[in-house]
């Protein structure tokens, strides 16, 4: 079996391996088959204790896939699982548990109107003497450990759909750590949290690896891959493409196997001199709690709007927009006074495209064709008639376009992947003809082919006049793509960076809370 | 049908979308149902029984067919027979007041459209949900016209306004004209114009549908006002046909309505469904009632089998969806 892996990089794992003792869990040779796709072709890997093992891929690679065999959600079609050196079988979720693997998937798996201490505890609650009762009070004290353990200041009564998202990963995470699980597999846990919350949940990782758990870790995140990773397995097409080891690889490297092309990581821009002046807010305070908000966004330029989550960034997206209402200040679009909802604001030629583009960005049981008309109709049907083939035909423009990867424009838009639900999200603002986007965190979940891809597309919009403010938790892909930035932090605008002072250690310094 | 021809005009190779396969699915079991019938009974292919069919089913689809538009949008109606009862009352009012069978219409039509609005308004602007708040109106509209009508009847209107619920024209009941002419307007606004499909994108996410600039209140108010015109219009040529009015005239409705639209496909969570697809609904529920009355079935188990299909009717919805 070992034998088995192909790829160029391997022999070096191979070779260390002795060097490691036993595996704490290895995989070896698993296939999964799915009705006309394989997504797993004979893959094998090993974690050992104590050890954070990143798998990288794209996706569709098939990781997810990876994880929810691991994790009993799949039963492998073959291959087989050696829990230290011992011959196990994964085909239940209650098989994972008993040997000590616990998954935070990147769905989370809370329920909302339970508290985060029931959430934590949920199906393992502790009975109380009486029978059929339970010990409410060890709940609550327990869950106050687990807290504390992961720096959460949040009450454990807290209900948790009350909670914002990172603090919503926080507690998944720790709902696994309750578990006390020795293989601890996690899907981009990082990916909802600010810098702090991420710095908080990785001292955590290295309690954890220093008490001997093996972590499995997916991420987008090149940085966190050479900060964190003891081991890297990529991941392309449902194949193991290699094994590496963060001193002996590079980024550039990594991304190369992932793709199997050269992708450039710099995200090129032109950078030009911006025009008029499109959206300028004065002294904009909403019901949101962001105050004294100033900010301009000129033709032909990109501008970034960062801090930490829960910053206010979003609020401001959304006061622009009209999603949320102001309670002073003055939104000029174009020069002129914007009052109203996201109605007037679609028809003046902004563009929201929002940070969660499943629940907010598109209607998933409809087509792609749909999703991609809905926002255009008044402009593509101005005597509101709707004619099926016109939308037909501009949806095929936009998808021929956009290069969006769907089989045909009739294709429900929620089968589609994640780079290609974003395309649809800024396509049917293409059709309304928007001047002026606003893009909140237009990367988050997304391969960085189809990154690429959507900032090559965002250029291209400012070439053409357009104005774009940009939301995004990456300050690499701030610095690379803005032309200049906002900071905020406490939900005001703190500063402000032109393209000389842009850098990520200018942006985490005006955006930190501790000074 | 309507639906074929838009898409095999553009494209060679025919494409049928999910919901157009959903109807095809329907028709063919609505024509097997008539095969049945036809067979097992000698009466069900008299002209006076079809024609009795169609009668009945046109009062059903008159209810439904509003009720598609909420539905579709992600609400419910549980008014629109209380809505009847009222509207119906007060038509009669009028007319034996004025004399006038216009000035009787425009007070139904009137009544309907209004309540309807009000359903809309504590929808879309009171943010309550649709269920409590056409639940409540429900019965706030049978208090209202039990009270104004005190357990009396009106009856007896001028022949001229009877036509539109017993008339015939060229040997078809006018219901029938009027159920084809709401099933045409019906399905030109779902499917052609951009109100219609700004519905269907509310009812499949109302979230995105406000952040794409669909100005989701405006449009919810619209649905619910067309609900209640159409329990107006059902309540006019219910009127009609008995000639007589009472407070509980369209109570027994409701539950009918919504069943005919879930039959006919549309989906309780809002976005996908058609007002064909309600009017297949309401003709398999009315062939289906038909075929047992012709069969001497006893009348109790109408309710029970109304319950089978309609769980039959999504479950094998939810099947296909899918598969597919």
């Amino acid at each position: 079996m070992r034998a088995a892996v192909k790829s160029p990089p391997a022999p070096e794992v191979v070779e260390e391996k002795p060097d490691l003792g036993t595996p704490l869990l290895e995989l070896k040779g698993i296939s999964k088959q799915f009705p006309g796709v394989k997504a797993l072709d004979d893959v094998s890997f090993a974690i050992w204790p104590g050890e954070v093992h990143m798998l990288l891929g794209e996706n569709g690679a098939g990781k997810s896939s990876l994880m929810k065999c691991l994790c009993g959600a799949y039963q492998a079609d073959t291959g087989a699982y050696f829990h230290m050196g011992e011959k196990v079988e994964i085909r239940t979720p209650t098989d994972a548990k008993k040997l000590g693997i616990a998954v935070i998937f990147q769905e989370f798996s809370l329920v909302p109107y339970l508290d985060v201490a029931q959430n934590i505890f949920l199906g393992r609650e502790f009975k109380s003497k009486i029978p059929g009762l339970l010990d409410r009070r060890r709940l609550y004290a327990e869950a106050q450990k687990v807290l504390d353990r992961i720096g959460l200041e949040v009450d454990p009564r807290t209900k948790v759909h009350t909670l914002g998202v990172a603090q919503q990963q926080m507690v998944e995470i720790a709902k696994a750590l309750s578990q006390d699980a020795s293989i601890l597999v996690m899907d981009e846990p990082t990916a909802a949290l600010s810098d702090r919350e991420t710095e908080r949940l990785f001292a955590v990782m290295r309690q954890l690896q220093a008490k001997g758990t093996a972590i499995v870790y997916i991420s987008h995140r090149m940085a966190e891959v050479f900060a964190l990773g003891d081991r890297i397995t990529v991941l392309r097409d449902g194949k193991n493409v290699g094994h590496a080891v963060p001193g002996e690889t590079s980024p550039d490297q990594l991304v190369r196997m992932m793709v199997g092309r050269t992708v450039d990581m710099s995200y090129p821009r032109n950078f030009r001199a911006p025009g008029d002046v499109v959206l300028e807010l004065k002294d904009i305070s909403a019901t949101t709690g962001i105050a004294d908000i100033n900010l301009v966004v000129r033709a032909g330029e990109i501008v970034g709007l960062c801090g930490l989550v829960g910053s206010g960034r979003t609020e401001v997206a959304r006061a622009v927009f009209g999603a949320d209402a102001i309670t002073s200040g003055e939104v000029r679009v174009f020069g002129r006074i914007k009052q109203g909802g996201p109605d007037v604001a679609a028809t003046e030629g902004i563009a929201l495209i929002p940070e969660s583009r499943k629940t907010e960005g598109l209607a998933l049981i409809r087509t792609v064709s749909d999703n991609l008309a809905v926002a255009g109709l008044p402009k593509l049907f101005p005597n509101h008639l709707f004619s099926p083939g016109r939308a037909r035909r501009s949806a095929e423009a936009l998808i021929k376009r956009l290069r969006i990867a769907t089989p045909s424009p009739n294709q429900s838009v929620g089968l589609l992947s994640g780079g290609n639900q974003q395309k649809v999200v800024i396509g049917k603002w293409l059709a309304a003809g928007a001047r002026l986007f606003i893009f909140d965190e237009p990367t988050r979940g997304i391969d960085v082919g189809a990154k690429s891809e959507i900032f090559a597309l965002i250029d291209q919009l400012v070439a053409e006049g357009a104005a774009v403010l940009m939301i995004s938790s990456e300050q690499a892909e701030i610095v690379h793509v803005c032309d200049r930035a906002y900071v905020m932090r406490g939900r005001r605008i703190v500063g402000e960076l032109s393209r000389s002072e842009l850098s990520e250690e200018n942006i985490v310094r005006m955006g930190m809370h501790d000074e | 049908m309507s639906m074929s021809s838009q898409t095999a005009g553009a494209t060679p190779r025919l494409h049928l979308s999910k919901d157009v396969v959903q109807v095809i699915y329907r028709l063919l079991a609505a024509g097997l149902l008539c095969v049945v019938l036809a067979v097992v009974t000698d009466s069900f292919l008299s002209t006076n029984n079809i024609l009795n069919v169609l009668r009945q089913a046109s009062l059903l689809f008159f209810l439904a067919s509003g009720l598609t538009l909420v539905i579709l949008s992600g609400g419910l109606d549980l008014s629109v027979g209380a809505n009847i009862g009222l509207s119906a009352c007060l038509a009669a009012t009028v007319i034996k007041a004025t004399g006038s069978p216009v000035l009787g219409t425009l007070a139904g039509l009137g009544s309907g459209t209004l309540v309807g609005v009000c359903n809309g308004l504590m929808v879309a602007k009171l943010r309550i949900p649709s269920f409590i708040a056409t639940y409540g109106m429900l019965w706030v509209l049978h208090g209202l016209t039990y009270y104004y009508m005190g357990g009396e009847t009106i009856h007896g209107f001028p022949p001229g306004f009877r036509q539109i619920g017993s008339g015939y024209f060229l040997g078809i009941p006018i219901p029938v004209y009027l159920m084809l002419g709401f099933l045409a307007a019906g399905t030109f606004f779902a499917q052609r114009t951009v109100w219609g499909q700004q519905i269907y994108a509310i009812g499949a996410n109302p979230v995105a549908a406000r952040l794409c600039g669909i100005p989701v209140d405006r449009r919810l108010i619209l649905v619910y006002a067309f609900s209640g015109a159409m329990a107006g219009v059902a309540s006019l040529v219910f009127l009609a046909r008995l000639n007589s009015a009472e407070g509980d005239i369209g109570e027994a409705l409701t539950l009918p309505a919504v069943a005919a639209v879930l039959i006919g496909g549309a989906s309780l969570f809002g976005g996908v469904g058609t007002v064909f697809g309600t009017f297949v609904g309401a003709l398999i529920l009315t062939l289906v009632l038909n075929g047992m009355n012709l069969l001497a079935v006893n009348a109790s188990w109408q309710p029970l089998v109304t319950g089978v299909i309609v769980v039959l009717a999504v479950w094998l919805d939810m099947i296909g969806r899918r598969r597919t």
